[in-house]
């Protein structure tokens, strides 16, 4: 699936809760569910400090496909990265480089995304961005 | 007694809601809130005397100086200081703190010592540090317990004739803890160093008395007091003030300029280049009025019955741990729940109107004592209510059940 279409269907997920109560038991099932980061990546190198929660990101080319596995040590950080990996991971360079991230705002959690450093998200995002540069520019 | 229904009523960001719930505002130790009465003033001199000041020979420039320099008087009052050109205006505590820094690259040397207290804030740690690399001199750490207060046996064990400067906050921003600034001073000066004390968390709770202290540097920031943000003063006795060189450049500042040589303003305009905060300024004068009229010994008395009640009420939740439990704290609780994440916690509290800080609180060195990542902190002011604790705690124990 396109990321786009990933986005799309993300954001009609969210769009059945009926308040920011079961969004964010939502986004804690799955940042406690999911098992996100083979735990020798979760190394000092691939750490992204934000200034609150912690966030790891390690990122694999397979084929022509970027692979992203993340974690965080605050759950509901985990919980976005769950929804970030399942749009972004597993994507050409190229269509992760053109992607925005305009659906976080449509799910409601445009607050996790503002620049006051509270979080790892922004970087991580950022990260992401510079990977698909990277390999992009390997697979060129 | 503090009238707290009436006091609510002088600020109107109390009244506005936040997530369609009532706002809570517990952050208080990252920034006050403005009264109708200095937000007045605000709006009085942008609409009737803006002008640039010590300058000018019309009448809007006359205005606005006088009230720029009662506003330093009252400042001077309020504190305690002997002389109003011992009051710079800053634009804030760390402005405050980096004229110092800066100014004693020339009076220290290689091997001189300084000593900082293990709870400060970064604004208090890193310009004393750049300090130390610029001079050669070596930083030297006070150590707390596990309460959050002070080894004062270590601290006089530091001491010695190499020791050139102390630096430490009048209370620590991330565990409320008041320490006890007059012994650290009288013992700083008996070996001939000077002190600079970061009254940043102090000054909206507790009076300080510059005389009285006999400190060489005090520090404050309006918009922990009622005040707008952008806008602080530093205190120095004068002959420390003189010894020092400016920290800026500009105008206001100089009392000739050639260009073979520029000879400096007197005190206090010698450390203030450039065009200063003024509306800041004199907005800070008002907020000292507005706290002393409602007076700084009702405001901590009812402030300690914020933090005991709230303590209470808080430790009743499983799991949950106060970091800072000094016998003498101000109206601060950090804690942490075991197994939670303190972001997790602020972000659904957030949700709920409950407005506290997560984190380290840029004060790193202490979340590393407590090998910690971070707490939750509510800092409660006099307008706070008993009520608004039980929604703090109602909303912890939700976000509890949330997350576990």
């Amino acid at each position: 699936m396109q990321i786009k279409e990933i986005q799309d269907e993300i954001v009609d997920e969210f769009s059945m809760f009926d308040d920011w109560m079961q969004r964010y038991e939502y986004m804690i099932e799955l940042g406690k569910s999911l098992p996100l980061i083979n735990e020798k990546f979760k190394t000092d190198d691939n750490i992204i400090k934000g200034c609150q929660s912690k966030v790891w990101v390690h990122a694999e080319l397979e084929e022509d496909k970027l692979v992203f596995t993340a974690d965080s040590d605050a759950i509901i950080t985990k919980g976005i990265i769950a929804i970030l990996i399942r749009a972004f991971s597993n994507q050409r360079p190229q269509d992760i480089i053109d992607a925005d991230t305009q659906f976080i705002d449509e799910i409601g959690l445009k607050e996790h995304l503002s620049p006051t450093r509270a979080n790892g998200l922004v970087s991580m995002i950022k990260q992401l961005k510079l990977y698909a540069i990277a390999y992009q520019t390997q697979l060129n | 007694m503090i009238d707290v229904t009436k006091i609510r009523k002088d600020f109107p960001i109390l009244k506005r809601e936040v997530n369609g719930k009532p706002l809570v505002y517990l952050d208080n130790a990252a920034t006050s809130q403005t009264p109708q009465q200095v937000i007045d003033v605000i709006v009085d001199y942008y609409q009737n005397y803006n002008a640039n000041i010590h300058r000018g020979v019309h009448a809007l420039s006359q205005e606005a100086t006088d009230k720029y320099e009662v506003a330093r008087q009252k400042i001077q009052k309020h504190f305690n200081a002997k002389n109003s050109y011992e009051i710079i205006f800053t634009s804030g505590t760390t402005h405050s703190i980096n004229i110092v820094a800066n100014g004693f690259t020339t009076l220290l040397e290689k091997g001189d010592e300084i000593l900082v207290s293990a709870m400060e804030h970064h604004s208090n740690i890193v310009p004393w540090q750049m300090l130390a690399e610029r001079t050669g001199a070596v930083l030297k750490v006070i150590p707390m317990n596990l309460e959050g207060e002070l080894k004062m046996d270590v601290y006089a064990e530091l001491l010695s004739n190499k020791t050139k400067l102390v630096f430490c906050n009048h209370i620590s921003n991330a565990l409320g803890t008041i320490n006890p600034i007059e012994i650290i001073i009288d013992k700083a000066h008996a070996v001939g160093a000077a002190v600079l004390i970061d009254g940043a968390q102090a000054a909206p709770h507790v009076k300080a008395d510059m005389q009285k202290l006999d400190v060489d540097f005090y520090t404050a920031s309006a918009h922990k007091m009622c005040g707008p943000t952008g806008e602080g003063m530093l205190y120095g006795k004068e002959e420390w003030l003189n010894k020092l060189p400016p920290y800026q450049g500009g105008g206001e500042m100089i009392a000739e300029v050639t260009f073979e040589k520029t000879t400096y303003a007197d005190l206090p305009h010698k450390f203030e280049a450039g065009t200063p905060n003024i509306c800041g300024g004199i907005a800070f004068g008002a907020a000292l009025d507005y706290m002393n009229a409602i007076g700084f010994e009702a405001i901590a008395a009812y402030e300690h019955e914020l933090l005991e009640y709230a303590t209470q009420e808080l430790l009743k939740i499983e799991g949950l741990k106060i970091y800072g439990t000094a016998k003498n704290k101000t109206s601060v609780i950090s804690f942490k729940i075991e197994g939670l994440h303190p972001y997790d916690i602020g972000s659904i509290l957030d949700k709920l109107g409950v407005a506290v800080r997560t984190g380290h609180h840029c004060a790193q060195p202490i979340m590393d004592f407590y090998k910690i990542p971070g707490t939750v902190r509510a800092s409660f002011s006099f307008y706070n209510t008993m009520d608004e604790v039980d929604a703090l705690v109602a909303a912890v124990v939700r976000a509890k059940g949330m997350l576990e």
